[in-house]
């Protein structure tokens, strides 16, 4: 009995949301009063790798194969079942990433294990091991019992929070059998917009909607975020639009994040879009309405004009950096 | 070329979400159900690849009687025909293994699902039917063209995206962007009424989870407002009360 945890890498490196999943599994090895296993693929600097002691993991398994330099789904997730039944890990944890999404199903039915995504919280540990999840598009959560003797789970960004826990970690090479057969999709291009902030795991956001008038009034928008350090957003009128690129989309039928700080500017907050955003930990919405209904699930409010508004909030926060 | 398209069968988006049985069932009374929107971005992508006698598209659905006005509205929607699954959806674990129970010898070139249910949000059917099937899966897609036998496919990453190409059969789960959903017109309507729906009977599989209780977020306090011209002091509070910058 161990756990172990899948730590994505992206060009090499780390994210904050790996280290919250590392974190998040060495909780649930002291829960079981068992060892933490971590699982690398690609490739990466020792010295990165040796990172993951610091938030609890004893070990960590190194896979660098050259099939497996960027991600393939189904041979990832080979690797990573291989790893588990030889490491005898009856869990195995991963982040909900897009990655993660892909790959805990599969090594799910791989390990005949039950599956909670989404997770927010850890497992309860009364023998049930039931984990608490976001169902309903975040209108709810589910409490799912893993039942199988093997377990997937699957941590939601920014739930958990990264905990120090300092371990030495010991790095062991693992040599991946890699089968023909799980090759098949091959990458082309990878396109990342390096100078912005990633909307998925992002801790602070800043969104904006129809009442911002047109694309050509985002300028401000991204000047608030940059100075914040956040992602932007915006609500499924303005994607729909092709104001905004789909892949800023939150809601119902986008994105569901869960920030630290969400920013709503001129969104009235419609339910489908509440759903996406509503397990943000603190919310603030700029809206020149004050019966917009997003008022009612605000933690802070500014009843005001978007244009008036965001600028003197841009001048407040250069005032405050200083 | 011949496609499958996993639907799901949800509750409406502008569904009030509530519990009954001491919080350990969702209350369906009054609930309008309608195909899963994603479900309907990826058949919608299905019916532009086979438009024009170039395939067919079948739907599948694994659920009760009460699915098969859901599963006429995707037949509505162009569908050529359907299967249901007999059996109340356990979870994806259950619902993949009939899907590929159902497939496995049917040769389909491509299996499409949403990239989520908006219900139980799992994303997991599609990568779950390809590993049962022993065939590649790509998750949130937001791009599917093909050339020959070649799909180019581009999907989400964070902040940013991936191209890959994948050839011969495959699962993908379809994001925003592979089609603007079809509305059903009268013809499709009408024609959905006739076209084949068989109803086949479920395998059984081991269970691996289950839902014991459903929790609402917790409601948040009332809001603090802010006069439009302090903006200084929603920056103060962000910083010494919310301690979120």
């Amino acid at each position: 009995m161990s756990v172990l945890v899948y730590v994505e890498q992206a060009e090499g490196k780390f994210k904050k949301s790996v280290f919250e999943a590392v974190s998040y599994a060495k909780a649930i090895a002291d829960q079981q009063s068992t060892q933490l296993t971590a699982i690398s693929i690609g490739d990466v600097a020792e010295s990165e790798l040796k990172e993951l002691g610091k938030y609890g993991a004893s070990k960590v398994l190194n896979v660098s194969a050259d099939q497996l330099k960027t991600f393939v789904n189904q041979a990832y997730a080979s690797v990573i079942a291989a790893a588990a039944e030889k490491e005898g890990a009856d869990i195995v944890v991963l982040s909900n990433s897009f990655s993660g999404k892909g790959l805990a199903p599969r090594i799910a039915v791989k390990l005949k294990a039950g599956l909670a995504d989404g997770a927010v919280e850890l497992p309860s540990n009364d023998g049930k091991f039931a984990v608490k999840k976001t169902a309903f598009s975040g209108k709810a959560f589910a409490i799912t019992e893993l039942t199988s003797a093997n377990k997937v789970i699957a941590l939601n960004p920014n739930a958990f929070g990264v905990k120090e826990n300092a371990t030495d970690a010991v790095i062991e090479t693992f040599a991946a059998d890699i089968k023909q057969s799980d090759l098949g999709t091959l990458i082309k291009d990878i396109v990342r917009a390096t100078d912005k902030v990633s909307l998925p795991d992002a801790e602070l956001v800043v969104s904006a909607g129809r009442g911002l008038k047109g694309p050509e009034n985002w300028g401000m928008i991204e000047e608030l975020a940059a100075l914040l350090g956040a992602a932007t957003a915006c609500s499924k009128p303005v994607s729909d639009a092709d104001w905004r690129p789909h892949s800023e989309h939150v809601g119902q039928t986008g994105i569901a994040i869960s920030p630290n700080l969400y920013i709503a500017i001129g969104i009235s907050g419609a339910i489908q879009h509440l759903a996406g955003v509503s397990s943000s930990k603190v919310i603030v919405v700029i809206n020149k309405d004050p019966e917009a209904p997003f008022f009612k699930v605000a933690d802070y409010g500014i009843v005001g004009d978007a244009f008036e508004v965001v600028p003197k909030l841009i001048e407040a926060l250069k005032a405050h950096k200083g | 070329m011949k496609i499958l398209v996993c639907i799901s069968n949800v509750p409406d988006t502008t569904t009030k979400i509530t519990f009954t049985n001491d919080n350990t069932e969702f209350n369906t009374s009054g609930v309008q159900y309608i195909v899963n929107p994603y479900d309907e971005i990826a058949l919608s992508r299905a019916i532009e690849l086979t438009e024009g006698g170039k395939g067919t598209v079948t739907v599948i659905n694994v659920g009760e009687a009460a699915n098969d006005p859901t599963i006429r509205k995707a037949l509505a929607i162009g569908a050529d025909d359907a299967v249901r699954v007999n059996a109340a959806p356990r979870d994806a674990y259950f619902v993949a293994k009939q899907i590929a129970e159902y497939a496995k010898d049917k040769d389909f070139d491509i299996i499409l699902t949403g990239r989520e249910s908006i219900d139980y949000n799992g994303n997991q059917v599609a990568a779950m039917v390809g590993e049962f099937l022993d065939i590649p899966s790509v998750s949130i897609i937001k791009k599917l063209t093909f050339e020959g036998d070649t799909a180019t496919i581009e999907r989400e990453i964070e902040g940013g995206k991936e191209v890959l190409t994948v050839s011969g059969k495959f699962v993908a789960s379809c994001a925003e962007g592979v089609a603007e959903p079809k509305i059903p017109n009268m013809r499709g309507i009408m024609s959905a009424r006739t076209k084949p729906l068989t109803v086949v009977d479920a395998v059984a599989i081991e269970e691996v989870s289950k839902v014991t209780k459903y929790e609402t977020p917790a409601p948040r306090g009332t809001v603090k407002l802010i006069p439009a011209d302090q903006t200084e002091q929603l920056i103060s509070l962000l910083h010494s009360e919310a301690k979120v910058i």
